[in-house]
């Protein structure tokens, strides 16, 4: 292995983040934040055209670094997956940034760096690399969250993601020493080895339950959500979207690839935490998001149980379950790239209005926007002929072939406790009283992408545009 | 014989809501009658096309026909077919729809939508019935749900919402068991196809759960989630409560589709997967079911004599002849599977009728209250006639299909059970007794009511709406050869199939305990 292709392999990550420092020179030293909506659109651009490269260009599986970083099929499903959701967020967050003066320069920068870091994420076949990639991005992540600086909110937000998100760092990392230290190795295929007989040492099963509770903080399943509603509410919505798209699928990739590539061999000994975790997830999700009238907060139990439900493919320990996942997150960002296009539209007298209330009768005043917006709602509850509906269809088969067949039931149960919030809104949309309507604006960008996102719901069942084949064949990488 | 069929009838109405959706603009009572028209012009049509299913359908034949098939995703199949048992709940399917259009012509607030609603509508219920994959099955089943919640929530009455809600979320939490039953039976088999499945024996070892001893092991449980689906869809006693909430808040069109169509969607599902694909387990709760069907006819009956809505009393009767239903398809008796599919075929005509006349003069008088109502043969003798011959068919009264069905199922479970069918008896007393009261109560008597004094009998558009429904109960009523002789077949054939399932099973029980 020479430096050269190992340099190769990591070309795409490389290719963004000189990108995101160029951008960030340039911008310092040239117009500021004059410049916001052409590094939007360039950051979006170039995120766009890398997730195509990776898409269409890679092959097999390649190792860079004696095994730090490894860019294989499901890599890149999960940096697709990631590039382009991040792509299609800052796009749709040009139009609401620019009307509150919120469009700066840094913004999309620090979205790239974020993107840079969840790449190195899934690709991470270290636990030195992974506390890498976890924490460029979470830095990214912290400093976005605060980004509307007078906000007392938003600086709340960043302020309390980034004291939790710091405890739950130390976490992994002792988490990540124990494994160091009873494997002797930080490297995943070193550490893979040391179980015997399907169990770990001792030593290191605390090691799997701290890396795991890091993990779960990160992708906000219960008992590790606290921060998830706060910090959805007070950022601001372009960058909720955000945080409920891509660095979910960075933290479920992780997940996998840290579960199977280090603790492959081990099934037996996290398969019951992770399923504890994903049945909490479910239930709290359904449960608290029914008290919700901000559709922020609510989407954000909402993620709460999608996460749930995303970790029960993993609970299964199966390349089923793994198949699972992986098209769950993708359904998932999809239909979350959707509504928080319609979060987005929602205005009045140009003002950002998130109370639920404010649909009333929204159906008769844009019918096509509430249509579309239903057939979201009820693709988030899970009701078919929606494609979320096949995305809880793979989770449940994963789950009973893997031996949880009580949480397959528990899962179904929860999800009719989660209807009724989704139901909610649609009764708002279109059975309730008139009042003071929304704004009818209608910035073409997000329209597209509602609209867009409702037709692959019903479109996608067909087919799911060949995503179920990639996902077949990022599995079968991961887990053999 | 055009391998295409099925999925044109079942995908014609949903085509034309899409075409409804994208280029209907407007408005103005012009849009809103083109609305209604293409709606109209649609369903007819999709009935004429079905048509041809049953000329060409074969009834000797046991097996699926008009089948088709393609690969899809997660190994599912799109797989749909017909067979004795389907093939008349996708004529009535059709029949009744644009009956329901016709009925809707009154509607005034958002007509586009609710047309779309109800087009879609027809295409998850065909669907239903046509469906050979288990997954594609669930997918029409529950999908339903979404446009009679719109329809419910949209158009329904005072307390629509409360109703809508119950009613989407009592049917969902009954179906998603079901959906892990059926991901299990994917795990077992291999396979979703239910013609593969139909004749794939399912483990009856009895096991141990939580340490509860589990009496025909995976069989048991796997219909029990199937029956907690079926059961609420039926609707059975005691899960019968969504019903009544829906039915009165529904608009007329919504009710007639609920009760002819919905309800039945329940005792197909029986028929098709419960009885053939677990029929260990089935035989183990058949006491059960037969007493909750016995329960159910009195109990609802009685419910049915203190209502003081009609829609609610005639919601109550569904409910007591869905109990017939229920008991004939347990019974498993040759008569027991006719009559019980004969029952929901007449109970769709009927019942769909008994809304309608409901309709009419809600839609004179803005009231479903029975006291408000008294002496209507007076200014109403068209509605009077067309009204008691649906009430009298209700009873059950020789010469209409209600009979044929209430009989054939009685008969049915007689040699079954005795006591079961002498409970059962004493139900067709008591619906007499609302059916008749009712009547009574609101065109008998003298025309007292101010309010009544200047109301007018049907109009053509009323009358040519109850016409067919007319002729189709007094021809089934005196000419039932015309079901029993397309479905006759089938239902041996699915006992014959139940019989041996079981005599294999004791069989093996014993080689085991040896």
């Amino acid at each position: 292995m020479t430096i050269g292709s190992d340099l190769n392999i990591i070309l795409p990550e490389i290719v963004l983040s000189v990108f995101a420092m160029v951008a960030l020179v340039g911008a310092a030293y040239g117009g500021k934040d004059k410049l916001g909506p052409l590094l939007v659109w360039a950051t979006s651009a170039l995120m766009a055209v890398l997730a195509i490269w990776i898409a269409t260009g890679g092959s097999g599986t390649n190792v860079a670094f004696n095994g730090m970083f490894i860019d294989d099929g499901f890599s890149r499903f999960a940096k697709v997956t990631i590039l382009l959701s991040a792509s299609a967020v800052l796009v749709m967050s040009q139009d609401y940034m620019a009307k509150r003066g919120l469009l700066r320069f840094e913004y999309p920068i620090l979205v790239a760096l974020a993107a840079v870091g969840m790449m190195m994420m899934v690709s991470a076949g270290d636990l030195i690399a992974l506390y890498m990639g976890l924490e460029l991005q979470s830095l990214a992540l912290y400093v976005v969250a605060a980004l509307r600086r007078d906000s007392v909110k938003s600086t709340e937000a960043g302020l309390k993601y980034f004291v939790l998100g710091a405890l739950s760092s130390g976490l992994l990392l002792y988490g990540a020493s124990l494994a160091y230290g009873y494997s002797g190795t930080t490297l995943f295929s070193g550490i893979v080895q040391t179980a015997e007989e399907g169990h770990v040492l001792l030593g290191l099963l605390f090691g799997i339950v701290f890396l795991i509770a890091g993990l779960a903080f990160k992708v906000s399943a219960v008992p590790f959500h606290m921060w998830t509603p706060d910090v959805y509410e007070g950022s601001p919505t372009p960058v909720t979207a955000f945080f409920a798209t891509a660095p979910k699928m960075a933290a479920m990739g992780l997940f996998a690839r840290l579960l199977f590539d280090a603790f492959g061999n081990a099934v037996a000994d996290w398969s019951q935490v992770i399923a504890l975790l994903s049945l909490l997830s479910m239930f709290l999700g359904a449960v608290a998001a029914i008290g919700q009238r901000n559709i922020k907060r609510l989407m954000a139990y909402s993620s709460i149980a999608h996460m749930g439900y995303a970790l029960m493919g993993l609970a299964a320990g199966t390349q089923l379950g793994v198949q699972a996942m992986l098209i769950y997150m993708a359904i998932y960002v999809t239909m979350n790239v959707g509504t928080f296009a319609f979060i987005l539209m929602m205005e009045r007298d140009g003002a950002p209005v998130v109370d639920i209330d404010a649909l009333n009768m929204y159906s008769k005043a844009e019918p096509g926007k509430a249509l579309a917006m239903l057939v979201l709602l009820f693709s988030l509850a899970g009701v078919p002929p929606m494609l979320g509906f096949f995305g809880k269809l793979y989770v449940l088969r994963a789950a009973y072939e893997g031996g949880l067949a009580w949480l397959a039931v528990a899962g179904v149960v929860a999800s009719v406790i989660g209807a009724f919030y989704y139901l909610r809104i649609v009764y708002y949309m279109y059975f309730g009283e008139e009042r003071e309507a929304l704004d009818r604006t209608n910035p073409p960008v997000l329209w597209g992408f509602l609209m867009v996102s409702a037709v692959i719901m019903v479109a996608g069942i067909i087919n799911m545009f060949g995503v179920e084949g990639a996902a077949v064949a990022a599995a079968e990488v991961l887990v053999n | 014989m055009s391998s295409y069929l099925l999925s044109a009838v079942c995908f014609i109405p949903a085509l034309a809501a899409l075409i409804m959706a994208l280029l209907l603009r407007g408005d103005d009572e012009a849009a809103q009658l083109n609305a209604k028209r293409f709606a109209l012009v649609t369903t007819t049509v999709t009935f004429i096309i079905s048509l041809g299913i049953l000329v060409q359908f074969d009834a000797g034949n046991t097996g699926f026909q008009f089948v088709e098939e393609g690969e899809w995703l997660l190994g599912l199949k799109y797989k749909m077919g017909v067979d004795g048992i389907s093939v008349l709940f996708v004529l009535l399917t059709t029949f009744i729809m644009p009956l329901t259009i016709l009925a809707s012509w009154g509607v005034t607030d958002r007509v586009k939508e609710y047309m779309i609603a109800f087009l879609l509508l027809e295409t998850l219920m065909l669907g239903v019935f046509m469906a050979l994959d288990l997954v594609l099955f669930y997918l029409f089943f529950e999908a339903g749900l979404i446009p009679m919640f719109l329809i419910i929530g949209i158009w329904g009455g005072k307390e629509r919402i409360y109703a809508s809600f119950k009613f989407f979320l009592y049917t969902l939490l009954g179906s998603v068991l079901m959906l892990v039953a059926m991901v299990a039976m994917f795990t077992d088999a291999g396979t979703t196809d239910i013609e593969v499945l139909l004749t794939h024996e399912f483990s009856y070892q009895s096991f141990s759960l939580l340490g509860i001893q589990i009496v025909g092991g995976m069989q048991t449980l796997m219909f029990l989630a199937f029956f907690a689906s079926f059961a609420v869809k039926m609707p059975m006693w005691p899960v019968h409560t969504w019903l009544p909430d829906a039915h009165v808040q529904a608009p007329t069109a919504g009710s007639v589709v609920l009760a002819a169509i919905l309800l039945k969607m329940g005792g197909y599902g029986f028929l098709r997967f419960s009885i053939p694909m677990f029929p260990v387990g089935s035989e183990i709760m058949t006491p059960l079911v037969l007493w909750m069907s016995a329960i159910a006819v009195v109990y609802t009956s009685l419910v049915a004599l203190v209502q003081e809505d009609m829609k609610k009393l005639i919601a109550y009767s569904s409910v007591a002849h869905m109990g017939f239903v229920t008991m004939g398809i347990f019974a498993t008796t040759q008569q027991g599977l006719d009559g019980a599919i004969f029952q929901m075929l007449s109970h769709g005509f009927i019942s769909a009728a008994l809304f309608l006349c409901v309709g009419v003069i809600y839609d004179r008088m803005h009231t479903r209250d029975i006291n408000a109502y008294g002496g209507l043969v007076n200014r109403m003798p068209a509605y009077a006639l067309v009204f008691m011959l649906f009430t009298m068919a209700n009873v059950g009264l020789p010469g209409t299909s209600g009979f044929v069905g209430e009989f054939l199922t009685l008969m049915g479970t007689f040699p079954v059970n005795t006591w079961v069918t002498a409970v059962a008896c004493s139900g067709v007393i008591f619906s007499a007794a609302y059916a008749l009261w009712l009547y009574r109560r609101v065109v008998f008597g003298d025309l007292i009511k101010e309010s009544l004094k200047t109301i007018n009998d049907m109009s053509t558009r009323e009358k040519v709406t109850f016409a067919p429904l007319i002729v189709m109960t007094i021809l089934l009523g005196v000419y039932p050869s015309l079901v029993t002789d397309i479905i006759g077949p089938a239902t041996a054939a699915l006992k014959d199939h139940y019989d041996t399932a079981l005599a294999a099973a004791e069989a093996a029980t014993q080689m085991a305990s040896n």
